[in-house]
């Protein structure tokens, strides 16, 4: 093609889009506030999975499975009253032990431990002061070579006499994720329709763009110009629009981890570890991509059915 | 010239059916044009001179038959194409098409922009063909500080800018009175004489019987006449 893409013809499409945005203003606004908030939902989605992930392999390795055993007055059936026996005692431990593959170590920690944890975990609650050693129950801690496989262990102990109850903290943690997750798939789901809110918005905007230039777009048909560069100040209106809203998506990406995860998250919930800039530097890439492809895609396809070449 | 000499333009056979209407626009169309000919396409509204115009710049593909512009198929020509074949050619319209916006100067040297010329090459060509037109000293003006006949001026100097060898002109006189007609005729004779081939499509009878040239009237989109140094009506 005898196109050439010189500084001339730079200048002339950079002119083109110009005039472009400054006739399209509101509409320009739109998208790019469109673009911010869809892309900034999908961030916080991939923000919000990067977290669950980075808890399960915090979490999952430090699960314990605590076989809490009977103590003089539990109600469990498998407590006889007068609590519990050496006999029974030894006998869980060497189950436990027997579940070779499964459990990597095993640690018992008696009534008067459980006491002193207790106490140090409720320090400034009255309730530390209420509890006696008695109630407290003995119990073996299991740590588990596979963290997949706590409910063989849970399988094997729990009917047992002198086993008041098994407790797998993982349990607890999956109820969390499930709820971390919950708040991942609002946020995909808002951000699903808000793309395809953006879709409509971008091919309504790029008619009204091929409308108002209609009279520069018949005379470029008119004198030859090819295809490509009739359509290249359409698809760079809708391209700087997409690359705004990405960069505003990031910058709020940026916020959220700064002033909700660092500022307030990291200092309240200090046992836990957060994700790092990493991932806000990759969700920002990933949400300014999919920004990007979605105006291309979605402009070709406007571009081909309202603007004849 | 030395005769005989291939045909610029030739329509073979050719007919067009718009989908909407059952009645075709042109048909059966047999026409050769030389190089460097001026030939009047006359006839009423809806005769067929403007689709004999639009299947030359391939806005319209014929429905049958050949439409060939300097040994290229017109027609079978493939999509990517067709604006290398348009910068063969300029068109001018009754309504002058300029953009509002646009000084002169802009207005013609866009039509030179959007073909990928250089800025050096627009700045040589554009006061050039400026001047060709007349229209020297006028290029900071904007289309609306200018009358009827200036603006077809300008409309002629953005045809002629990319030197085409070929000018199409849908009823270029159409909205300006009959003195204004005469100079823009006498404009584009000019143009005809420094060796372009002019195709003009006109119902403006005064024009075509002043100007003597090759006359072909349609009628119900079939040609009726072909005359060489003809007038608008049976002469």
């Amino acid at each position: 093609m005898g196109d050439s893409l010189g500084m001339g013809r730079f200048r002339f499409v950079v002119n083109e889009v110009f005039q472009g945005v400054a006739r399209n203003l509101t509409m320009t606004f739109a998208v790019i506030v469109t673009f911010a908030v869809t892309l900034s939902l999908l961030g916080v989605g991939l923000l919000v999975g990067a977290q669950v992930n980075q808890m399960k392999d915090y979490w999952y390795d430090k699960v314990e499975v605590s076989v809490f055993l009977c103590t003089a007055d539990a109600d469990s059936l498998n407590c006889s009253p007068g609590g519990l026996t050496n006999k029974q005692r030894v006998d869980i431990k060497d189950k436990l032990q027997s579940l070779e593959g499964v459990v990597e170590s095993i640690y018992f920690e008696t009534q008067a431990e459980a006491y002193e944890r207790f106490r140090e975990q409720f320090a400034s609650s009255p309730i530390a002061r209420t509890a006696s050693i008695d109630q407290l129950p003995a119990s073996f801690r299991v740590k588990l070579a596979d963290p997949e496989s706590y409910q063989l262990v849970t399988e094997a102990v729990q009917d047992m006499p002198g086993v008041d109850v098994v407790r797998d903290q993982r349990d607890t943690l999956d109820r969390l994720f499930v709820a971390l997750s919950g708040l991942q798939v609002v946020a995909l789901g808002f951000a699903a329709t808000m793309l395809v809110v953006t879709v409509m918005l971008v091919s309504n905007t790029m008619r009204l763009a091929a409308f108002a230039r209609r009279r520069e777009v018949g005379i470029m048909r008119l004198v030859g110009a090819s295809k490509f560069s009739i359509r290249l100040p359409f698809l760079i209106e809708a391209l700087v629009a997409a690359l705004v809203g990405g960069v505003l998506a990031t910058g709020a990406l940026v916020a959220i981890k700064v002033w909700l995860v660092d500022g307030v998250l990291a200092q309240s919930f200090s046992f836990t570890p957060f994700f790092g800039w990493g991932v806000v530097w990759l969700a920002g890439g990933v949400v300014a991509l999919v920004g990007v492809t979605l105006s291309m895609v979605t402009a070709t396809f406007a571009l081909r059915r309202f603007l004849k070449v | 010239m030395t005769e005989p000499q291939e045909p610029f333009i030739t329509f073979e056979e050719v007919s067009k059916v718009y989908q909407k209407k059952s009645e075709p626009a042109v048909s059966n169309v047999n026409l050769r044009i030389k190089p460097g000919e001026f030939v009047f396409f006359v006839g009423a509204s809806g005769s067929g001179k403007s689709t004999l115009l639009r299947l030359l710049i391939r806005e319209e593909r014929p429905t049958q038959g050949r439409v060939l512009v300097d040994g290229v198929d017109v027609g079978q020509l493939k999509d990517r194409k067709v604006p290398r074949h348009r910068r063969k050619l300029g068109t001018v319209f009754q309504d002058f098409r300029l953009l509002p916006g646009k000084t002169v100067f802009e207005n013609v040297a866009f039509a030179l922009e959007v073909i990928g010329r250089s800025q050096r090459e627009i700045a040589d060509r554009v006061p050039e063909v400026l001047s060709q037109v007349g229209l020297y000293g006028r290029e900071r003006r904007r289309p609306d500080q200018l009358s009827g006949g200036e603006q077809q001026r300008v409309a002629i100097a953005r045809a002629l800018a990319n030197r085409p060898s070929l000018l199409l002109a849908d009823e270029p006189t159409g909205n300006l009175d009959p003195e204004t007609s005469v100079g823009i005729m006498s404009l584009l004779n000019n143009i005809h004489l420094a060796g372009t081939t002019v195709v003009m499509a006109t119902h403006d009878a005064a024009i075509v019987d002043r100007m003597r040239k090759r006359v072909v009237e349609l009628d119900g989109g079939h040609v009726v006449r072909d005359q060489t140094r003809g007038i608008y009506g049976y002469g």
